[in-house]
Formats: structure tokens, C-alpha cells, sequence
């Protein structure tokens, strides 16, 4: 790797910390501030850029893609196209073009998210119930209307339920994105690959797998608090 | 639930519905679903549309709406046709209830009467006002309007139904066996409820049914079509039974036409006041109830007549032959 910071070495020197002991609990007090928590601050904001990125995208998209079936096929097409590249390879496609940097990260992550995304979102769409939709277009709705008013709230557990998967195949996937530009959690690991100093590497995929855990839950927060129909007990 | 509702007096008078010779027909499909039918239904009265299972009803209720569209002939509403018309703002004008209900699972049910008025634009107060209203018509408890849909039962779920239709006081209503899907006790419930509910509010109303007593309970006319959305016959429940057109009405109407019209009256209608003298003796029956329940008494009783009570008056008595008599007379 070129290009990247000089520091790949960790500092594990100075302290009292055996290269052998897996998880050496004041190499992370020590590093928490330095390290640790600037890591973790990179990731969240990678994360949510690329799965709002993906779901503003990926409504549009699919609210769009609704009465047009040759859409549909098309961006589905495209999404799964982008889905099947191997993920190291795609980022690094996209070097020559956008440089080591977040948006090259960005471009991959939020592609990622699309097939997901859209496909749920579309099915959501898609499978409401017939009665609402009738009733609404004897109403007098139109069929804009229909589709914002009735479809989309309807369609919002199956999209939180996009939502879900991808937050979490995005926060593991941006580790990987280290290996292009180093920021996030990944940077810490990919450092710490090059060593034989454990803690760091444990350290931070401990870090990741909480932040994957967290995040799931944050979302399954946002999904109650707009679905507030599905929790009405009878 | 809530007291009585004022009657109240519609912001817009109903309009009458009149088929000209429409056909539909669908597309890959031999022969219409609609033939050639005309039929008036006259503002602020009831047609019942009953039938056989695939012989068009639905089919002629969605063409008022425009849900469907005819191939020739005319529909209109008021005197205009309904092609004239923005569809949009024709739907607006028209409820629309079906078995099914379709209530937006995902709104409250303040929230589901208020589409149509939230998209007219009316302010905060009058929606509510509106729905309070409503709820109070339909017979709801005010304290639903926060509730789901999933929270309600198939018969609160149609009241609710019911009053979303009403929100905005259409001229016309399109009615699709609106109470077909509910258990006996309750549907005896709603349709009493809707008939107590009609003569408050003057509407022009099309009822699919299946069911020829709750055509002969709801409609002021029925209209019977056959396989085919042929027009078999048009006529008053009492017409219809006294004078089926054909035997295909007459069986449709049913071998028991005799006695259902025995339900198209009440004991106060033919009890005379200088009839049968009162003994005080034998079963008597509240005057507001059907010749077919006197009748059910009289037998039940093994008498030859029946006192006919209005609470603690007694209004006289009613023999075996008057009631005869009354549904044996071609007309009512
Ligand atoms: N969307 C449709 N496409 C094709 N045929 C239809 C459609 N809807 C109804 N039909 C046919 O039209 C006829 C009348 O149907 P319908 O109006 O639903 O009858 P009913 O409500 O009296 O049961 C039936 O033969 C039915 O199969
Ligand atoms: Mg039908």
C-alpha cells in the first residue's frame, strides 16, 4: 500500500502490554481518545452516509420505478449488477476516478445498499392491501396520492426492514473500505494486520460487531416510531 | 355509544342515477357483463341491485364511479353525464363502500374519515367537528377516532366505513354488500342502524346485494338482473313479490314470496280500531312488529287471532283472515 499515512505500525511500546495477550485492556484505555474513539466517530458517519445516500436513492427509485414496469427492470438490473461485484474490487475501480478518499468509499457502500433498498421498497409498494387501494380510488384519490398517501406509509415496515440489513452489511462492508482509504473502525484492523500485537485487532472488531449491534437496535427504534399502527394491540 | 343525532338537513340534495342502454363489456369476454341496461334510480330513494353471483351487479355499481368504464349508452347523475365529469372530483361526490371495507390500516380512524376532507382542504376544527359528527351517526363511541383499524371489529370497522363515505355528505352513495361480510346479530344491527340513518340523511344509494331480503329490507326499489347483466325486473319489494315478471324472478324472489311480504307491514297498518272486539285473552304482539312476526304469534299460539298492544294500550285484534287477506291483495 502507498499513499498511505506513515503510521501503520501501532504503539504498543511504553506500555505493559504483551504482543501475545489478545485483549490488553490499557492499551485501550490509552488509545481510546487517540484511536479508538475517532475510528468508531469515522464509521458512524461513513455508515450513515452511504445507507441515507442508498434509501433516498433507492425511494426515489422505486416510487418512480412503481408504474413503470421498464424502469423496475432496469434499476433492478443495475442494482444487482452493482450487488454481484466483488466488493474490494469495486472500490478500487473507482480510485482513478475519485481518489483515496470518502467518496470513493461512499460510491461503493451506497451502491451496495441499492438492491436491497430498492427491492424492498418496491415490494412494499407493491403489497398493500387490495381493499385500502380500491376504497381510495372509489374515493376519488388519485393515483399520486394513493401512491404517497396509502402505499408508501404502508410500505415502510418492509422498508425499515431494508433498512435493517443494509445498516448492519454496511458497517461490516466499510471495514473492508479500509483497504482503499483509511478511515473508519477499518483502519485500526488493516493496522494492526501488519503486527503481532492482538489487542488492537480485537479491540476494534469487538468495537465493530457493538456498532453493528447499536445501529440494529437504533433502527428498530426508528421502525416503531413510524409504524405506529403495527404496535396497536387489539 | 352516544346519544340520538340531530337529523340533519344535507348541505347538498340528492340526484338521481340514470342507466341509458349501457353495455359493458370486457375485453375478451363473449358476452357483456352489462346488456343494454337502463334504469332510473330516483334522488334520495334506495335501488337494491340483486342478482346471481356473476351477473354484473358490481360490475353496474363501479361504472357510477367510473371504477369501470362503459362501452355505449350513458350514465348520469343529476342530468349530467357522468363522463362529463373530472373523474376525481365525481368520485368525491359518490360514496363508496365495499364488503371488504378498506380502511387505511396504517391512519386512525379520525384519520382515515378525514382523507377526503383533508384533501378538499377543510380547516382543523371542521374536520373534527365532522368527525365527531360522523362517529356519532354511525353509532361509534367518539373515543375510536384514536384507535386502528385492526383495533375494531368486522361491524365497527363498516360504521367506519360507513362514515368515511359520508364525510364530505355525497348526493350518492355506491354501496357494495356492504354488510355481507358480517355475522347475522351484527348485520341485522347495521342494517337497521343504516335504514334509521337513511331517512336522516337524503341520499341517492345503489346496494349490491346477493341476499333478496336484505334487498327487500333495504331498497325502495329492487332491480333484479339475471346471468348476463340483463335487467329482469324493476319494481318495488312489494311489486316484485306480489307480480314477479317471469319465473325467473319469481324464483329468485323465492317460493315463500307470500310470506315475505308479510314482512313489508306492520300489525298497526291493518289492525282496524273497530275490528275484533279485545277479550283480554290470548298472545298479543307489539303493533310496530311485522304481519310475518303476527302471524309467527298466531301459530305459535294455536289461536285464530291477536291482540295487537302499543305498550300498555291495546290497539285491538287481528284475525288469521285479515292477515290473509293483506298479503293476498295484489298491492299493498
Ligand atoms: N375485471 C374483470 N375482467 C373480466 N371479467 C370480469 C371482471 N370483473 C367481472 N368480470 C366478469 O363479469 C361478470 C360480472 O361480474 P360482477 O359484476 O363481479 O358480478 P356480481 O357482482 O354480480 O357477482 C362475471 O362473469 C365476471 O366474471
Ligand atoms: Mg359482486
Amino acid at each position: 500500500m502507498t499513499g498511505l499515512p506513515a503510521q501503520v505500525i501501532p504503539v504498543f511500546s511504553g506500555t505493559e502490554c504483551s504482543p501475545d495477550d489478545p485483549l490488553c485492556w490499557s492499551w485501550v484505555t490509552g488509545n481510546w481518545s487517540s484511536v479508538l474513539a475517532p475510528a468508531l466517530v469515522q464509521h458512524v458517519y461513513i455508515t450513515l452516509i452511504a445507507v441515507v445516500a442508498g434509501l433516498v436513492i433507492s425511494l426515489a427509485a422505486a416510487l418512480f420505478a412503481f408504474s413503470r414496469d421498464w424502469f423496475a427492470t432496469g434499476f433492478g438490473g443495475l442494482s444487482t449488477l452493482l450487488y454481484t461485484f466483488p466488493s474490494l474490487a469495486f472500490f478500487i475501480a473507482f480510485v482513478p476516478i475519485t481518489g483515496i478518499s470518502l467518496t470513493t468509499i461512499e460510491i461503493g457502500l451506497t451502491s451496495y445498499t441499492l438492491l436491497l433498498l430498492f427491492r424492498n421498497a418496491l415490494t412494499g409498494l407493491r403489497t398493500v392491501p387490495r381493499n385500502a387501494i380500491e376504497a381510495a380510488e372509489g374515493m376519488g384519490l388519485t393515483p399520486a396520492q394513493i401512491l404517497f398517501r396509502i402505499r408508501f406509509p404502508l410500505a415502510l415496515p418492509s422498508i425499515m426492514a431494508g433498512v435493517r440489513v443494509a445498516t448492519v452489511t454496511v458497517i461490516s462492508l466499510a471495514t473492508v473500505a479500509a483497504a482503499v482509504a483509511p478511515l473508519g473502525l477499518g483502519k485500526p484492523i488493516f493496522d494492526a494486520i501488519h503486527t503481532l500485537f492482538d489487542t488492537e485487532l480485537v479491540a476494534t472488531g469487538i468495537l465493530t460487531i457493538l456498532l453493528a449491534l447499536v445501529a440494529d437496535a437504533v433502527v428498530l427504534g426508528i421502525r416503531w416510531a413510524v409504524t405506529p399502527w403495527l404496535r396497536a394491540a387489539r | 355509544m352516544t346519544a340520538t343525532p340531530e337529523p340533519r338537513t344535507p348541505d347538498r340534495p340528492p340526484a338521481d342515477i340514470v342507466f341509458d342502454h349501457v353495455v359493458k363489456r370486457y375485453p375478451g369476454q363473449e358476452t357483456p357483463a352489462i346488456d343494454d341496461l337502463s334504469l332510473t334510480v330516483r334522488a334520495g330513494e334506495t335501488c337494491c341491485l340483486v342478482g346471481p353471483s356473476g351477473g354484473g351487479k358490481t360490475t353496474a355499481m363501479k361504472l357510477v364511479n367510473r371504477l369501470i368504464d362503459f362501452d355505449s349508452g350513458d350514465i348520469t347523475i343529476g342530468g349530467r353525464s357522468i363522463r362529463s365529469v373530472d373523474v376525481t372530483s365525481l368520485r368525491r361526490d359518490i360514496g363508496y363502500v365495499i364488503q371488504q371495507v378498506g380502511l387505511f390500516p396504517h391512519m386512525t380512524i379520525a384519520a382515515n374519515i378525514a382523507v377526503i376532507p383533508n384533501l378538499l382542504g377543510w380547516s382543523g376544527d371542521r374536520i373534527r367537528a365532522r368527525t365527531d359528527e360522523l362517529l356519532d351517526l354511525v353509532r361509534l363511541d367518539r373515543a375510536f377516532a384514536k384507535r386502528y383499524p385492526a383495533q375494531l371489529s368486522g361491524g365497527q370497522q363498516q360504521r367506519v366505513g360507513l362514515a368515511r363515505a359520508l364525510a364530505v355528505d355525497p348526493p350518492v352513495m355506491l354501496m357494495d354488500e356492504p354488510f355481507g361480510a358480517l355475522d347475522p346479530i351484527t348485520r341485522t344491527e347495521i342494517q337497521d342502524e343504516f335504514l334509521n340513518l337513511e331517512s336522516e340523511i337524503d341520499k341517492t344509494v345503489i346496494f349490491v346485494t346477493h341476499d333478496i331480503d336484505e334487498a327487500i329490507k333495504m331498497g325502495d326499489r329492487i332491480a333484479v338482473l339475471r346471468q348476463g347483466g340483463v335487467l329482469a325486473q324493476y319494481g318495488t319489494a312489494d311489486g316484485l313479490l306480489a307480480h314477479p315478471a317471469d319465473d325467473y324472478v319469481a324464483d329468485f324472489v323465492g317460493a315463500d314470496r307470500g310470506l315475505k311480504r308479510l314482512s313489508l307491514r306492520t300489525m298497526r297498518e291493518i289492525v282496524a280500531p273497530d275490528g275484533l272486539p279485545d277479550d283480554g285473552s290470548g298472545p298479543s304482539v307489539d303493533a310496530d312488529a311485522s304481519l310475518r312476526i303476527g302471524l309467527s304469534t298466531l301459530f305459535a299460539a294455536g289461536t285464530d287471532s291477536v291482540r295487537v298492544t302499543d305498550g300498555d294500550r291495546v290497539l285491538g285484534r287481528v284475525s288469521l283472515a285479515q292477515l290473509q287477506g293483506a298479503v293476498s291483495g295484489s298491492t299493498v
